[in-house]
């Protein structure tokens, strides 16, 4: 039995994962935005697992709120084996051209606030010499593209970020997974047209999160396709790329 | 997945909606912008046109799946409508409870097996699903929730318990659960020789087993008409401890090639030798393939082809039911256009008090047949002439054909259904029954 922290509880891929982790047992503490919606989820949970199911709503943005609310995460579960760092915000590429503070707050959203519970959250495995801390980062984030460089640059500050964390706590006994979904069908992307082989449902994604866990993996591409996709991507020269309408 | 649009199992008739959208808060009904229509889809998998909106718009339920109560010591169980059958049973099957009823698939919603008040192998006992429906909730279009339980808002409740999705969006649905000991199956499996002899067994099985069904040959002719094999089961006692049964492994059907594979060669081989092949009397099976044979093959609709195929379900009031079914059978070997999978089986008593309901005394009998055109909407018409005579009646769940006057005749309540539909709703299925009527009152108000 594992106690799991999943922050941004209420994303279709948290919550995708937690049910898979739930059918095992798990115990959760959830943390979201939107409470009407984290009860619901901590309901079925409660059901699926047959566990006693914990949540609280915060603004993550608040970054002096975090060390409160992993004391209380911590107390609450009787010590963390799992924290899956999922929430984020998709923004409009546009308007965040026009506007440096759509911009930064963007970016502290998806990047900082992260980072801080990231580093929180290491320090607190370092300590105990185990814990296994998963964020999800984006193939958004292997390269810039005109289409959404303030959403891939925030993935980007996260991947490196997770990478620096892995090679520090490796040898400490802490498993740091950095997840890379591609598309996916989630209210997030609700303005998209999902046509296409490259669209996943979250339950897939959920399922190579909890095979990332289970097999040890630092970094998943989900589906495992775009591990493929993402290296063309990465290869093609700067020269080249930058002509490109992507 | 997201890459179709939503279409109905049997792949006939096409449809496409003007617009799909997403529930994903069963406290809020979404609507499409005036003047579309909107009807609730759940997973799909009735066979004609009751779930779609050719035209309209749908509101997909799927991403409604979240489990809301569910008390472990009586067995009641609240989920939203979205959730599967196939996934309740995971959750309650291994702390020893089981579905009140089920149908010969577990991939269809909560809310979809409401809205077609769905049967199964136990009809002689449990009666439809409607029956174990403890309460739901039910959104219209005006902004109202109507929570409708038995007693409360009743009209209602029998109104949406088989009201095809008509009424209004299912957002939860609370059921009762029954006991199991263990989720295995005792099974027993007989040959009878002929449609008579189905009969004459019958009462004795019911008597014996909550679960019957039987498998008809029917390309079978003479005197050997209606033969078949009965299968029958009930849940192991305790005693008989066995591991766990194991989440089969299902093989998919990859794609929908251009013509059926299912054709008469295929099926007069195929009858014949399931008819044939041996199998044991009794012994013991996990309750997935005895009560979902073919949810082992994901996607078999497609062997039918492009263009899709038919069921045909309906059921004959006891007086007539040996007569009428000797002469559909006639009908349907006479015709060439034999059925792979038929299915024989005496409905009971209870009824569940739906005003759409199908499940009514007598027997009822399931073809399929692939869609070859004009070809087969006569023979099923010719088979809709028996129904008619015998005072049977046809299933929406499984039908894209029956005319408005069946329709009527084989549900008579249906004018006092229609008052219950949510003037936002409708669908290609309530349209086409209607179609002669509306026609006929635009007539006389012209004139």
């Amino acid at each position: 039995m594992r106690n799991i922290l999943i922050i941004g509880a209420t994303s279709a891929i948290a919550e995708a994962t937690a049910r898979r982790f739930a059918a095992a047992g798990a115990r959760f503490h959830l943390v979201g935005r939107n409470a009407e919606k984290l009860a619901a989820i901590a309901r079925d949970l409660e059901i699926r697992s047959g566990q006693p199911v914990a949540w609280e709503s915060l603004d993550l943005d608040r970054l002096d709120l975090h060390p409160a609310l992993l004391e209380r995460a911590e107390h609450a579960l009787g010590g963390i084996d799992v924290a899956l760092i999922a929430h984020g915000i998709l923004p409009d590429q546009a308007a965040c051209q026009q506007s440096v503070e759509k911009t930064l707050a963007a970016i502290h959203t998806n990047a900082l606030s992260v980072i801080s519970l990231a580093t929180l959250l290491a320090n607190d495995f370092e300590m105990r010499g185990r814990g296994t801390l998963i964020a999800i980062g984006s193939v958004a984030g292997d390269r810039g593209r005109q289409s959404n460089y303030v959403y891939g640059a925030a993935k980007g500050m996260v991947n490196l970020f997770l990478q620096g964390l892995r090679n520090r706590l490796s040898k400490k006994g802490v498993q740091v997974i950095t997840i890379k979904p591609g598309f996916v069908d989630t209210p997030m992307t609700a303005a998209f047209e999902k046509k296409g082989p490259l669209w996943a449902q979250p339950d897939q994604i959920a399922k190579g999160i909890v095979a990332a866990v289970e097999r040890g993996r630092d970094e998943a591409y989900l589906p495992g396709l775009w591990r493929w996709i993402m290296l063309v991507i990465r290869h093609i020269p700067e020269g080249i790329f930058k002509r490109l309408r992507l | 997945m997201s890459a179709t649009a939503p279409g109905s199992w049997g792949r006939y008739p096409p449809s496409k909606p003007r617009q799909v959208l997403h529930c994903r808060d069963p406290r809020t009904l979404i609507l499409p912008a005036e003047p579309l229509s909107c009807l609730p889809f759940g997973n799909g998998r009735s066979y004609g046109d009751v779930c779609l909106n050719d035209g309209g718009a749908l509101l997909c339920t799927r991403k409604l799946d979240r489990f809301i109560a569910f008390d472990p010591v009586m067995g009641s169980l609240r989920a939203e409508a979205g959730v599967l059958l196939s996934e309740i049973l995971a959750l309650v099957v291994p702390q020893g409870w089981f579905l009140p009823v089920t149908p010969g698939t577990r991939f269809v919603t909560l809310g979809g097996a409401v809205a077609n008040d769905v049967h199964g192998k136990n009809h002689h006992v449990a009666g439809s699903f409607g029956g174990h429906v403890r309460a739901f909730e039910l959104l219209r279009s005006d902004g109202e929730h109507r929570l409708c339980t038995p007693t409360h808002h009743a009209d209602w409740f029998r109104a949406t318990v088989g009201g095809l999705g008509l009424t209004g969006l299912i957002a939860w649905v609370e059921i009762q659960l029954q006991r199991i000991a263990n989720p295995w199956i005792v099974a027993e499996n007989r040959r009878f020789a002929n449609l008579d002899e189905f009969l004459a067994l019958n009462d004795d099985y019911e008597a014996r087993y909550p679960y019957i069904v039987s498998w008809i040959d029917c390309a079978a002719q003479g005197r050997a008409l209606g033969r078949g094999i009965y299968m029958a089961g009930m849940h192991a006692p305790p005693g008989l401890m066995k591991s766990p049964p194991a989440e089969p492994r299902a093989l998919t059907v990859p794609f929908a090639p251009p013509v059926s594979l299912i054709n008469n060669l295929s099926v007069r081989g195929f009858n014949r030798l399931y008819y044939r092949l041996p199998r044991p009397a009794r012994g013991l099976t996990p309750y997935q393939p005895f009560f979902h044979p073919l949810d082992k093959l994901l996607e078999w609709n497609r062997l039918y082809g492009r263009r899709g195929f038919f069921q045909y379900q309906c059921v004959i009031p006891p007086a007539d039911a040996r007569e009428a079914l000797r002469e559909i059978l006639a009908r349907v070997a006479a015709s060439g256009q034999g059925s792979m999978l038929a299915v024989l089986k005496r409905f009971g008593d209870k009824t569940s008090g739906g005003l759409l309901s199908f499940p009514r005394p007598g027997v009822t009998l399931a073809l399929d047949f692939p869609n070859r055109g004009r070809e087969t909407l006569d023979l099923l018409e010719r088979l809709d002439e028996v129904t008619r005579q015998a005072d049977g009646a046809v299933y929406p769940a499984k039908d894209a054909r029956m005319s408005g006057d069946s329709f009527r005749q084989y549900y008579p309540r249906w004018e006092a259904f229609s008052r219950h539909i949510d003037p936002r709703f409708s669908s290609s299925f309530w349209r086409r029954v209607m179609a002669d009527r509306t026609s006929r009152e635009t007539t006389c108000a012209i004139s």
